[in-house]
């Protein structure tokens, strides 16, 4: 593990920190914010609404900031359990590169800045959604859920999920149904995500005393939930298409993914209990990743498809 | 007075350029998405 030393400068105690613009950078959890990016981007992009494409850049750009302070504020808060954990020993504070007071401030400012910038120069519902998303992360997920409850990702998927109602709201200023179908993909989507990764990381989460349900349920109870989550969010996906906001095509490509996801969680289901590589559950995670992309993926391109053949109509 | 180390000045210099890139980047949003969400009730007034 990395120590970094500081100099001070003076018997004020002020210290020089050797933490880079990379390591602020790594606060703001990029691999998080691509994909809060890329969701909250579908959610302004599918309405039926033109926006100015200024306002609709600011307007993703505000989100993935506020996203990026609330992965700090958790940083700064899990810095504890990051140090003992595998998979977050290197993050910058646990390293001892920032200093956990730097991270907190960054994450506060940052906080204020994109919600006071979505608020004045894109639209006040969608800031009091970005700003409620933020404190639904920070304080109801990082501070009380995560270390309380097996349920913890199932309630603080919602953070997670928030990102295209968002953006739904910056280009429409409200909430419609195709919001919430958007924002209940990745809400149920996210407990057989991260269970598959709990199942092949739970000494990880027992040794930092996280109560993942793996470590509190055992891994066949936690097998059975992913394939049960899997069977919702499956239908979950096509749903756009069944309300007929979207064409058959994405309704064939929503269940070709969505077969692909309950066939996968399956392979999870069927897995030995002494198998130790737990490669089923792997090939869970990573397909989740390619599911949940390629459901955003093909609502946005139908969605483009259908203005683009209305313009071409009119 | 104190003398920084190599990578203490390295660190500070990396943190000021991206201050520096930052600050400029919220001058320009601010600046021009100010022009995109107010221009026309910039205009809208009695002359």
């Amino acid at each position: 593990m990395a120590v970094v030393h500081h100099n001070r400068l003076d018997d004020s105690g002020i210290v020089m920190s050797e933490a880079t613009a990379g390591d602020f950078f790594a606060l703001l959890k990029p691999r998080v914010m691509s994909l809060v990016v890329f969701t909250a981007f579908v959610g302004l992009a599918a309405t039926p609404v033109a926006v100015n494409p200024l306002i609709a850049i600011i307007a993703i750009l505000s989100i993935a900031v506020g996203a990026g302070a609330s992965g700090a504020l958790n940083m700064w808060y899990d810095a504890d359990i990051d140090r003992v954990m595998s998979r977050t020993a290197s993050r910058p504070i646990p390293a001892g590169r920032v200093q956990p007071g730097e991270a907190l401030t960054f994450g506060l400012v940052l906080s204020a800045l994109s919600v006071l910038t979505l608020g004045v120069l894109v639209n006040w519902p969608a800031a009091a959604m970005l700003a409620f998303t933020i404190f639904f992360y920070v304080v109801v997920y990082t501070m009380w859920l995560k270390r309380a409850t097996p349920q913890n990702i199932v309630i603080g998927g919602a953070a997670g999920a928030f990102p295209p109602m968002i953006g739904w709201a910056a280009a429409t200023g409200t909430i419609s149904l195709e919001s919430v179908i958007l924002f209940l993909i990745i809400f149920l989507w996210t407990p057989p995500h991260f269970w598959a990764l709990a199942l092949f990381k739970s000494e990880d989460y027992g040794r930092a005393g996280i109560p993942m349900m793996p470590n509190v349920a055992g891994h066949a109870s936690t097998k059975r939930q992913i394939f049960a989550y899997a069977l919702l969010v499956a239908p979950v996906g096509v749903l756009p298409w069944v309300l007929g906001y979207t064409s058959a095509a994405y309704g064939i490509v929503a269940l070709a993914l969505g077969v692909g996801f309950v066939w996968y969680a399956w392979k999870v289901l069927a897995m030995p209990a002494g198998d130790a590589r737990m490669r089923p559950a792997k090939a869970l995670f990573a397909y989740s990743l390619l599911y949940l992309f390629g459901i955003f993926a093909a609502y946005l391109a139908d969605s483009l498809v259908a203005r683009w053949m209305v313009l071409a109509g009119a | 007075m104190v003398t920084l180390t190599d990578s203490q000045k390295k660190a500070r210099r990396s943190r000021s350029i991206a201050i520096a890139l930052a600050l400029a980047a919220f001058v320009v949003v601010v600046y021009f998405g100010s022009i995109a969400k107010f221009a026309p009730a910039l205009f809208d007034r009695a002359m």
